[in-house]
């Protein structure tokens, strides 16, 4: 039976290749727009719009981010240093909580697991949670703003973690190790964790994902352009095409507002901002799909 | 053995398995404990601050200890005008959302489960699944290269070539719900394709051998398999987003029509009205007064979604 395929099933396949088709492309079209308007003369790009290929190639939006390198180059490492602390401490917090809420019969840890279940299905709201932030935490204008607020760890992913550690981790393994005379800190770092790194796996690269994209944290807690990221940077190239002459170092090197390739400049440093993740994507790629399912097992 | 003699061993013995507990215990509870303050401060402090949309502040007393006004922030609130256009606009789009985020991904998974060949599968996934990782403010430089008035591709390739006219979309209200609920689309629907695709393909090939050797067509494959093995997803899913009604993708709604003042009629949802609120008019009351309505709808709509969850498939419910 299994080698027979009729003409309908043909049909279907070959329907679902065109779909697939289209569909891909009008996914990775937008991309190629932004490239192709990145490497584009900047007057080329104001006469005739951004095109699929470059009108005229140049490379002067990318010579001006080198030039610019100092703010630009800034703000990149910000999103990679916020990006690996907040991930690394995300993944070592919620390993230890869901290690200790898998521990059913310590006590306090069911009503613990409730509580932390609960706040998925309410919360503060956002002025609360801005309030506490800022006015008895006063994380305005400090790093802390860009990784602690809501990003670094949430109920999903600790109940994720917990379930996982208590159906995939043989009991019998984590009791010899303890009648052996291991503590519960080494049972967790030498037994359970290298056995959670498919689930870690995906969990820190959520979480990575989280960090690199974030930029509501730093709408709402950062006015200092010292501290942005590359997407604050691009979310305030949004408000103010300006804003890259404004700063101290591009006066003291001599740009004037009406040397910035405006029209280029804005897709290059989008395609920096992406680059890392379009790169690493393909290889990450399963984790992510597993990632997602992942959550379809529970909301 | 004296009754007394009896008791003293049963607490001696009750103790040694009391201090083997707490052995154990003790490193558990400092496990646990970054954790716990984590949610305490992130979580559960806010919970608390919920009392700020009841409290006329006033910066003397501090915003925690502002004297109560009962629901005076909330009349304030809706006499104001414009949270009625925010909620309207918030229900309106999330039943769009729902009902094309259902019918389109369901339809691509079902073709995509009859692509043989992993390679070509694993091709596509990887190229739909791609703008779901991308942030919203790349996605509003993706649509700006299309739709700006000087240089977009639209209007510089297309319409203007076609028309000599062009269109400035960033003040024209009448493209937005089309633009929004495209752009909401084309971002997630590799996610909710990938999460059906793995429902379908969980159902057990027998079902479909069965209907062959009976002769059924594909079509009735679907109809009679397919789709109701996937109903208890699909009722899943729709729960969830009726629960999240009253919240929007505070992303999609700000950066994506670049939060254009002239747009708001049509792109205003209740986040970017809060957001709007606090941060550029510095209203504590009305921000405050909209989020906590928004938390407290938010939660019932759980609860109440999960009753029904429970009602319908019970092993679907969420607690």
């Amino acid at each position: 039976m299994s080698g027979f395929r009729s003409r309908e099933d043909k049909i279907f396949t070959t329907v679902g290749h065109i779909v697939m088709i289209i569909l891909s492309v009008l996914a990775i079209a937008p991309f190629i727009l932004l490239v192709s308007g990145s490497f584009t003369e900047n007057d080329a790009a104001i006469r005739y719009g951004y095109q699929f290929w470059p009108k005229v190639f140049s490379l002067e939006a990318y010579e001006y981010i080198a030039v610019q390198w100092q703010q630009i180059g800034r703000a990149y490492l910000m999103t990679i240093f916020v990006t690996v602390i907040g991930t690394v401490l995300a993944l070592l917090i919620v390993s230890l909580l869901a290690y200790g809420l898998s521990k059913r019969d310590v006590p306090g840890m069911k009503i613990l697991t409730l509580l932390i279940v609960f706040t998925m299905l309410f919360n503060g709201g956002v002025v609360a949670s801005y309030m506490v932030y800022t006015n008895i935490f006063h994380i305005k204008d400090t790093i802390w703003a860009l990784i602690f607020p809501n990003l670094l760890m949430n109920a999903f992913s600790v109940i994720l973690v917990k379930n996982y550690m208590q159906s995939s981790i043989p009991g019998e393994l984590m009791e010899a190790a303890e009648i052996d005379g291991a503590g519960q800190f080494s049972v967790l770092f030498k037994i359970v964790l290298p056995l959670s790194k498919p689930i870690l796996a995906t969990i820190g690269l959520l979480a990575a994902v989280a960090y690199w994209n974030d930029w509501t944290n730093g709408l709402y807690y950062i006015t200092d352009s010292n501290l942005y990221t590359i997407q604050l940077l691009l979310n305030e190239m949004n408000n103010n095409i300006q804003f890259l002459t404004s700063s101290a170092a591009s006066l003291a090197s001599g740009i004037s507002t009406s040397d910035i390739p405006s029209a280029s400049i804005r897709m290059a440093i989008a395609v920096v901002a992406i680059l890392p993740i379009i790169v690493a994507y393909p290889f990450f790629q399963k984790y992510f799909a597993k990632g997602i399912t992942m959550g379809a097992v529970k909301g | 053995m004296s009754r007394s003699a009896v008791r003293k061993e049963k607490t001696a013995a009750l103790k040694v398995r009391k201090r083997f507990r707490w052995k154990k215990a003790v490193p558990i509870y400092l496990m646990v404990l970054p954790g716990v303050i984590y949610f305490l401060i992130n979580n559960y402090l806010p919970m608390a601050g919920i009392t700020i949309a009841f409290r006329k502040i006033n910066y003397r007393d501090g915003i925690f200890n502002s004297p109560f006004c009962g629901l005076e922030n909330f009349e304030f609130l809706f006499q104001s005008g414009n949270i009625q256009v925010a909620i309207r606009n918030t229900l309106l789009y999330n039943v769009a959302f729902i009902i094309i985020g259902t019918v389109f991904p369901i339809a691509v998974a079902i073709l995509f489960n009859e692509i043989r060949g992993k390679l070509s599968q694993k091709i596509y996934q990887t190229a739909i699944l791609l703008p779901y990782l991308m942030s919203m403010v790349v996605v509003s430089y993706l649509v700006f290269a299309f739709i700006s008035a000087d240089n977009g591709f639209i209007n510089k390739s297309i319409l203007e070539p076609l028309t000599g006219e062009s269109v400035a979309f960033y003040q024209e209200k009448a493209y937005w719900p089309f633009i929004l609920i495209f752009v909401n689309q084309w971002k997630g629907i590799g996610f909710s394709m990938i999460l059906y695709f793995s429902s379908i393909i969980g159902i057990s090939p027998d079902y479909y051998e069965a209907a062959k050797v009976d002769g059924a067509t594909k079509w009735q494959q679907i109809r009679y398999i397919t789709l109701p093995m996937l109903k208890p997803t699909v009722i899943t899913m729709f729960i969830l987003s009726v629960s999240k009604i009253f919240y929007s993708d505070f992303g999609l709604f700000y950066q994506v029509p670049r939060n254009s003042g002239t747009l708001y009629e049509v792109t205003q949802t209740v986040d970017t009205f809060v957001y709007n609120a606090l941060m550029n008019q510095n209203n504590i009351a009305m921000s405050s007064a909209a989020s906590v309505m928004q938390a407290i709808i938010g939660f019932i709509l759980v609860v109440a979604a999960n009753a029904v969850i429970r009602k319908t498939s019970e092993e679907n419910a969420l607690f």
